[in-house]
């Protein structure tokens, strides 16, 4: 337990994208769900971040986490910019609300 | 309340330079044993966070809790050596993402204390749903045989992840590098003022 | 006396017990003895503080270097400690030993390197706040503070430090409590954070990372994090306003700083602050606001945008007074505020700190640091850190950025947001993409060793020089004939004037 190596690490990425997993899941507040997307993102950046730490020989890891994080700024935007949209269409942010087709 | 307040700031202030200095070995002496605390430490504060996270009512108490996250997750980085990403992590993510979504919640909140939440049965699903993913990745996790691993962080210099970028990922680069052009051009016209 | 009645509940005075009674009478007694004599030699003893604090920063730091050096393996007794320091031959080593044997463990040294920082966090922004008052006053035909103290009000920041401190602890009753108190704390971390990679010379940094630059502006903008959330928990909408405007404003001149700090990195090729630091050493040509003009209009541009990301005058926006009450801290009183403010002056340092480093030659004098004496004796120690640079010469080059940033602030309207903002979008943001572009070509198609190089280089560094001699001319101009220029009838009138009271 002292000497730390790659499976702490990965076990503690695979919590936090659990409890990614259950923001997305029970949160109905728009932005509370995106929140959980970032978690599950993060999560996803420390095990490719461990990885290139404990087993890379070129900086392959650190690199894709690189970009993951841009392109979660990049989804950021656009869905905030969609929530936006929503709230101004239904008056309300709840997810559960938009249940409805309009043609 | 003022004295364990500024011994936290003041414990705060050096955790990434303990966290740079375990990364680069310096604590080797000592078998390692400034970077399992420093592990032990930034990871359960990452994972509080994220339960504050999942456990808070208000979405502006997530979003500051996702800033303990994210913070913590940055100086999780420090110890892995990977001290441009960590940099870059606070300063796109913290500086910019969770920018985005605190804006976002101000821009569609009618009250401060507005709340709407699952139902019960969701929230019990949702929980036992996650803990059966969370047993079974941990043990997948300890059954695989995981190569021998590196004891010491390789030295990668930023100028070597510049030529990186510039020579093996160029083409993801530049893919990226329009994809945020169309997301600016995109996010600026879906969030449009209607007249 | 019911017309002092309060519609609140009176706490009553501050309930002490009998070590806080004890404290304040102490307090009081040692100050009316000590009153005379501090204001007598409120000077000298304010200039021989400063004396002994820069004499102990310099022997803590060749203390330090002596451990280093004798210890290179693990730290280990006493004893081995003894014998390691008698082969560098430290003298008095037997005696010397017990009470730096702490001193062979990083952390040890890593926390008195904190109370450094510490101390240099806490008593920049007392300063600064001091010295904006008196240049305000200047400015304004009047003295600023002269009582506190006795020598032109210097303990003014104390005193009022003191009675923040003292300040009763409010918190609206609607506010988001737990956000409310923690939104200080997210503004004042990171300013304290930033200085952990700040170098005030080669080795006098916390911790000299390879990312320092990115460090730096990455703890730049924490900080909008803690204004935003304290805007938010306010529950107040003058101060959602003085957030929203703030952190639109400061995100928004991140990117031209940002993009100009680019340029200067381009010619060193390194994000380290103390790499940039000791490219510059050559002397006043090769500090990197000289070395084209493109890094020259870079260096202006910055410290615009530094400008307008401390949220200064000609961009206060967000903390007009006449406008918004106070912003996004209207609501906090007492020591939450005086955290607030600590954070605004600690990150006008930084940016000042940043400027410095990145283009006037962070530590380095205007003299070629291959003129210096190279000899290790304490005198040629001496001469190498007044006259060839040092960290007196870092903090005095900041120091210098930051009266500019008082000088504007008293000195310049504020402008509007949407004119703040069509500053920085319309012209810096175009501007310094252009000057990189500039920059790009030049440093590739122009090396170092090109004659168009050289040439441009002095004609740069001439500028500088006369900027810089001719800010000192007026200057002094200003000081000679200061009174004839506060009187437009000529300083004889006011010499009547104060003869006859």
């Amino acid at each position: 337990m002292l000497v730390v190596g790659l499976t702490h690490y990965l076990v503690l990425a695979a919590a936090v994208f659990c409890i990614g997993l259950f923001v997305m899941m029970t949160k109905r507040n728009i932005i509370g769900i995106l929140i959980g997307v970032e978690l599950i993102l993060n999560a996803c950046n420390i095990n490719l971040v461990a990885f290139n730490r404990f087993h890379g020989g070129s900086l392959d890891g650190q690199i894709t986490a690189l970009f993951v994080i841009v392109l979660a700024a990049a989804e950021a935007a656009i869905a905030v910019a969609i929530s936006v949209n929503f709230y101004k269409n239904l008056s309300t942010i709840d997810a559960d609300r938009g249940d409805a087709l309009r043609g | 309340m003022f004295l364990p307040a500024a011994l936290a700031v003041l414990m705060l202030c050096a955790a990434p330079a303990w966290a740079e200095d375990a990364s680069a070995g310096v604590q080797r002496a000592t078998g390692g044993v400034t970077e399992a605390v420093l592990f032990y430490v930034f990871g359960g504060l990452t994972l509080a966070s994220a339960l504050g996270v999942a456990v808070s009512r208000s979405v502006v108490r997530m979003a500051v809790w996702l800033f303990g996250t994210l913070g913590s997750v940055a100086m999780l980085y420090f110890l892995l050596a990977a001290n441009f990403l960590a940099a870059i992590q606070l300063i796109v993510y913290v500086g910019g993402t969770l920018l985005l979504l605190i804006f976002g919640v101000m821009l569609t909140t009618r009250s401060p204390w507005a709340r709407f939440e699952a139902r019960p049965a969701e929230v019990w699903s949702a929980w036992a749903v996650c803990m059966l993913l969370l047993v079974g990745l941990t043990a997948l996790i300890g059954r695989v045989a995981w190569p021998a691993e590196r004891a010491e962080a390789a030295g990668f210099s930023i100028a070597a992840i510049g030529r990186e970028l510039l020579t093996t990922y160029l083409a993801p680069f530049e893919v990226a590098s329009v994809l945020l052009l169309v997301v600016m051009i995109g996010a600026a016209y879906l969030a449009r003022q209607e007249n | 006396m019911s017309q002092f009645a309060v519609p609140w509940r009176d706490k009553g005075p501050l309930p002490l017990n009998t070590v806080g009674r004890l404290t304040v009478r102490i307090a009081i007694l040692v100050y009316t003895l000590a009153r005379p004599v501090l204001s007598r030699f409120a000077g000298f003893i304010l200039l021989s503080a400063m004396f002994a604090s820069v004499l102990l920063a310099w022997a803590v730091y060749g203390l330090f270097g002596y451990v280093e050096n004798a210890v290179r393996d693990a730290p280990g007794t006493v004893a081995d400690f003894q014998a390691a320091l008698e082969r560098s031959s430290v003298p008095l080593a037997s005696v010397v030993a017990y009470p730096l044997w702490p001193l062979q463990y990083p952390i040890v040294r890593d926390v008195i390197g904190l109370c450094g920082v510490f101390a240099i966090i806490l008593l920049i922004p007392m300063f600064a706040i001091w010295w904006e008052r008196k240049v305000a006053g200047r400015i304004q035909s009047r003295c600023g503070p002269m009582r506190v103290g006795g020598w032109h009000g210097w303990a003014q920041s104390m005193a009022d430090g003191l009675k923040l401190v003292c300040k009763e602890d409010l918190v609206p009753s609607d506010a988001d409590r737990a956000l409310f108190l923690v939104a200080p704390y997210l503004a004042f971390v990171p300013a304290v954070l930033a200085f952990v990679a700040l170098p005030f010379g080669t080795y006098w940094v916390f911790r000299n990372l390879d990312v320092g630059l990115v460090f730096v502006l990455a703890m730049l903008e924490v900080e909008v994090v803690g204004v935003i959330v304290a805007g938010w928990a306010s529950n107040s909408k003058w101060s959602l306003y003085g957030a929203m405007r703030e952190a639109c404003q400061m995100v928004s001149y991140e990117i031209p700083m940002g993009l100009a700090l680019l340029i200067p990195i381009m010619c060193v090729g390194s994000l380290s602050l103390t790499v940039a630091g000791d490219a510059q050493s050559g002397g006043w040509h090769t500090w990197l606001a000289f070395r084209n003009p493109f890094t020259f209009v870079a260096f202006v541009t910055y410290y615009i945008a530094a400008l307008a990301s401390c949220k200064r005058a000609p961009f206060d926006l967000p903390e007009s007074e006449s406008e918004l009450v106070a912003g996004f801290h209207t609501e906090y009183s007492g020591w939450r505020w005086c955290l607030f403010f600590f954070a605004e002056y600690a990150a006008m340092f930084v940016v000042c700190g940043l400027a410095t480093a990145m283009f006037l030659g962070a530590w380095h004098s205007p003299l070629p640091a291959s003129w210096a004496p190279k000899s290790d004796a304490i005198w040629a120690g001496a001469i190498r850190g007044a006259m060839f640079g040092g960290p007196v010469w870092f903090i005095a080059k900041c120091l210098f950025l930051l009266y500019v940033q008082l000088w504007l602030r008293w000195t310049l309207p504020r402008i509007r947001i949407d004119q703040v903002l069509h500053a920085c979008i319309h012209t810096l943001l175009p501007l310094t993409m252009l000057l990189l572009l500039g920059n790009t070509v030049w440093e590739v198609l122009v090396g170092p060793g090109d004659v168009l190089f050289v040439v441009v280089n002095v004609l740069m560094s001439i500028v500088g020089a006369v900027f810089v001699l001719g800010f000192v001319a007026i200057a002094a101009y200003g000081w000679w004939n200061r009174r004839r220029l506060v009187q437009p009838r000529g300083w004889k009138y006011a010499v009547d004037l104060l003869k006859g009271s």
